[in-house]
């Protein structure tokens, strides 16, 4: 067990330190960030310094270094248009981002699991059928859309439950139900398939002939088996959320960190950006090593 | 042993199969019985319909296309075919009648620890009334099978037995709640020589101490040998032969007994090659109206076009044959 | 590495199906195809095609309802947007964004993404070990803040939407193929061919690539409506298609602030990507059946 964790820790320092150079040379790529911080009539002398102070005038790998090491230590300059420090301003929207993202999540499961598991059981019948059709349509439809749609329905037309912001728990729902459907539909798909492989196989014959309740052969000895391969993307569609985000949060007007990012985009705000998807880089490599953690959990094969 | 009701009776056991290309009777009107403390061989090639026959004493056929059962099996004079899904389950299933698979690598279910699977039978047929009363049982059973530190071993998973150790592990949860018959599916086909060895006397002395009726499935006639009291030899989803080992070793009377017989290989024997059956079994989508054999069968007659009734050569030595017609 | 689909060693399927050409007929979706076929007409036949200009202001024929309902006409079928211009024509132009991206955008990151995974399923070794790192680090990056870093560097239209979809897809295809050579090459022709003295290129065009095919082919149809829908969220958020151009997301983004009083405007486009969609999935479905029976997820 040790030995995963420390495998793991390792493989994801080195995810983080990859990723934190392609956001450095991507952001590079644009050239000179020094002309949207001064006025653009200031002097050339003043441009150079800017320049030399922010490390500008040397070869990009020692910039790189030098963007690290500021990163490691929090520092990732200031934010052009909130005038203070990018991280801060990152951090105090990542909870409600991260608040968002597991609301998604646990409907996601919620909903596809049973489904998964009830259309495997009544393989054929109706709910089968609605099964295929959640998982059909769930995965044609950008989360951005299926949001507009259900404020369309749920906030405009039954004024049941609040569109925009997140000033008490009800907000979260349909920002949520946005963000968790596109997954359920792959998830769905896992489980069923997961399932039926599952429930034809010897053990479960053999549970079935010692005369285990079949509640009890479903949802306990089948459904661990049919959870693995689920559990293997879990790390995947816990990204997508975080990526869906930016998106939804946009729609919702839900005030995370995907909304900020994406607003910082547009004033060229580079340290939020940079800041901004760092640190979603680093929740999805930790939440993807905490998957990997919990699957040796449920398997006894792989524990160390 | 004959005087006594038997302990199962399976009486024209029909049971169809609903596949994608048509429906197929994998088993037809098959009957045979089995006692107590007596060991029935089911013998013949795969796809003969042997393991379709346990799984219809359990009503345990596949969950996708399974089929309809006709005919009567009745234990200890109970009906079976007529109890429902639910009554099979907590009456019959692990209580009466057990059943060890064929693979012991995949017969366990390799997420839960073998406590938690070996406790279980105790706890769905309430012999128990806490669990630790139940891992208590489990760690018997375990004893019973020949695993040592039983208490210790109960914690471990499947993949931390070795082959042998797991099908005595699935023995033992078989035997847990000492059913009445046990069912063994090619218990070590996937096994070692000399593990199969094992698993044998282990079934041999388990029966020897409870009386437990056993029908074992097999290809390997020369397991049968060791094992069983009486043979039925199946082909194409019919009993074509039925008589004590003794007799069915000796003096065979089905031309495709003695085709299986002959293709054993015997220590010293210098031969050529192996003995082989030529041609295939027929499909049983559309199988032939008489002797299911005759197109693979040396001593075809024109005869063999209706099936041949059992004809009794010997002391409950039965054989589904025209040439044994004359000797009734 | 860890979702690559397996493909199982079972070679004994049952079923004798309807071979041939009779058999493609037969279960082939046809609404789904026709679908397709209507899109892509749309993309061709562009504004031949529509009622009316795409782009034509009329601020007098704002916010008309669809046809069937009190106040809309035949004139504007589905209705007009807040400048008053057709929602139906408006569809048919975009079609084309979504054409045309998903065009350059499969070709794209399938050839590149294709030919990082032979060469490191090919090569092995420390090719292998880094093209595989790579593609980790870059899934790493959840794909719209990939995108939308990219944004800031690149100026935003079709082209940049074009490159982060390349960007953000690649790892897709070389992580399947990867796999999928790795299991040819332990076949004996392969190996064969390879101790004949065949030049790597050539085992690559005559022995691997008539074998991933298939597999690229399922790939890419799977591919057409996860690009429609990225394009549709980069445009939405502002950071894709730009007026004049005409795209379904950016149409979804001009009508939601009039979401209380213009409902068409929200819903007709997002019923025009969810039916392209789920018919570029259902092909992709129906595909994947045809012609990798053993990768049928039941």
């Amino acid at each position: 067990m040790q030995r995963v964790v420390v495998k793991g820790l390792g493989n994801a320092i080195i995810s983080i330190l990859g990723a934190s150079l392609i956001i450095f040379v991507i952001s590079r790529l644009s050239g000179d960030p020094v002309s949207l911080m001064l006025p653009i009539d200031a002097p050339k002398s003043a441009i150079d310094e800017l320049r030399r102070n922010l490390g500008l005038d040397l070869p990009i790998w020692r910039q790189y270094v030098l963007f690290l090491s500021h990163a490691v230590q929090g520092d990732f300059g200031n934010s052009y248009r909130w005038q203070m420090p990018a991280l801060q301003l990152v951090l105090e929207r990542l909870p409600a981002t991260i608040g968002l993202a597991i609301a998604a999540f646990a409907f996601s499961v919620l909903l596809s699991v049973p489904l998964g598991v009830m259309s495997a059981v009544y393989r054929g019948s109706w709910i089968d059928q609605i099964g295929r059709v959640v998982a059909m349509t769930g995965q044609a439809m950008p989360s951005f859309w299926v949001g507009l749609v259900l404020i369309l329905i749920f906030a405009v037309n039954l004024n049941w439950l609040p569109a925009f912001g997140a000033e008490t728990p009800v907000h979260v729902i349909l920002p949520a139900i946005s963000l968790g459907w596109y997954p359920v539909a792959a998830q769905t798909r896992i489980i069923r398939s997961g399932m039926l492989e599952v429930l034809d196989s010897d053990y479960i014959r053999m549970g079935r002939a010692v005369g285990t309740p079949e509640r009890l052969l479903i949802w306990k000895y089948a459904f661990r088996n049919a959870l693995l391969p689920l559990v293997t993307i879990m790390g995947v569609y816990f990204a997508g959320m975080l990526s869906g985000a930016f998106v939804v949060e946009t729609v919702f007007a839900w005030p995370g960190l995907g909304r900020t990012v994406v607003e910082a985009v547009f004033a060229r705000d580079y340290p939020v950006v940079q800041a901004g998807v760092l640190v979603t880089s680093i929740v999805f490599i930790l939440s993807n090593l905490l998957v990997d953690l919990s699957y040796s959990l449920i398997d006894p094969r792989i524990r160390l | 042993m004959t005087e006594q009701a038997p302990l199962l009776s399976v009486k024209n056991l029909t049971t169809h199969l609903h596949l994608r290309r048509g429906v197929v009777r994998a088993v037809d009107g098959v009957s045979f019985e089995v006692h107590e403390g007596e060991t029935l061989g089911l013998v013949g090639e795969s796809g003969s319909g042997k393991t379709m026959t346990c799984l219809s004493i359990l009503q345990l056929l596949p969950r996708h296309g399974g089929g309809k059962l006709d005919g009567s099996i009745k234990l200890d004079g109970t009906e079976l075919l007529s109890m429902s899904e639910n009554e099979m389950a907590r009456n019959v299933r692990g209580q009466k009648v057990a059943m060890i698979s064929q693979d012991p690598m995949t017969s366990l279910n390799p997420v839960f620890s073998v406590g938690d699977q070996l406790s279980g039978p105790f706890l769905y047929h309430k012999l128990v009334r806490s669990v630790r009363e139940a891992w208590k049982r489990a760690a018997d059973g375990l004893r019973n099978v020949r695993i040592h530190s039983p208490e210790q071993r109960l914690t471990n998973y499947p993949h931390q037995f070795s082959g042998g150790m797991r099908q005595r592990v699935a023995t033992a949860m078989a035997l847990a709640c000492s059913p009445r018959l046990l069912i063994a599916d090619e218990p070590t086909t996937a096994l070692d020589v000399t593990v199969q060895v094992q698993i044998m006397s282990l079934l041999k002395n388990i029966q020897r101490d409870t009386g437990v009726g056993i029908i074992l499935i097999t290809h390997d006639l020369s397991i049968v040998a060791g094992l069983c009291h009486r043979v039925a030899v199946m082909y194409a989803g019919r009993i074509i032969e039925t008589g004590k080992v003794r007799d069915i070793y000796r003096t065979p009377g089905h031309p495709y007994t003695q085709a299986l017989l002959e293709a054993i290989p015997h220590l010293g024997e210098k031969r050529e090659q192996l003995t082989a059956i030529p041609g295939q079994p027929p499909s049983l989508l559309d199988p032939p109206k008489g002797c299911r054999f005759a197109a693979r069968c040396p001593k075809r007659m024109s005869v063999c076009d209706d099936y041949p009734p059992g004809f009794e050569v010997g002391d409950g030595h039965v054989v589904h044959c025209w040439l044994k017609a004359d000797q009734r | 590495m860890s979702v690559v689909p397996t493909v199982t060693a079972q070679s004994n399927s049952a079923d004798a199906r309807p071979s041939g050409p009779r058999r493609l007929l037969l279960g082939a979706p046809w609404i789904p195809l026709t679908v397709l076929a209507l899109v892509l007409v749309a993309a061709i036949g562009g504004d031949s095609l529509s009622p009316r200009d795409p782009s034509g202001l009329d601020l007098g024929a704002a916010f008309h309802p669809p046809f069937w309902r009190a106040g809309g006409s035949t004139e504007h079928l589905l209705g007009t947007d807040n400048l008053g211009r057709d929602v139906f024509s408006r569809i048919i132009a975009g079609a084309r964004v979504s054409v045309i991206v998903s065009f350059y955008a499969i070709i794209l990151s399938g050839t590149l993404g294709t030919l990082l995974g032979i060469v490191a399923g090919y090569f092995g070794g420390w090719v292998d070990a880094t093209i595989v790192r790579i593609a980790e680090i870059k899934m790493s990056i959840p794909s719209l803040a990939l995108a939308l870093i990219l944004s800031v560097s690149l100026d935003p239209g079709l082209t940049t939407v074009v490159i982060v979809i390349v960007f953000t897809y690649w790892t897709w295809y070389a992580r399947i193929i990867r796999s999928e050579i790795l299991s040819l090459k332990e076949r004996d022709y392969v190996a064969f061919a390879k101790v004949a003295g065949c030049s790597a290129p050539t085992i690559f065009v005559r022995h691997l690539l008539p074998n991933i095919f298939n597999t690229l082919l399922v790939l890419a149809t799977l591919q057409i409506g996860q690009v429609i829908i990225f394009e549709a969220s980069l445009s939405f958020l502002g950071l894709g298609i730009q007026s004049p151009d005409v795209s379904w997301g950016l149409m979804l983004a001009d009508a939601r602030q009039y979401i209380t009083y213009a409902w068409w405007g929200i819903t007709m486009p997002g019923i025009a990507i969810l039916l392209t969609c789920l018919s570029a999935n259902l092909v992709g479905d129906w595909l994947r059946d045809l012609l990798d029976p053993q990768r049928r997820q039941l």
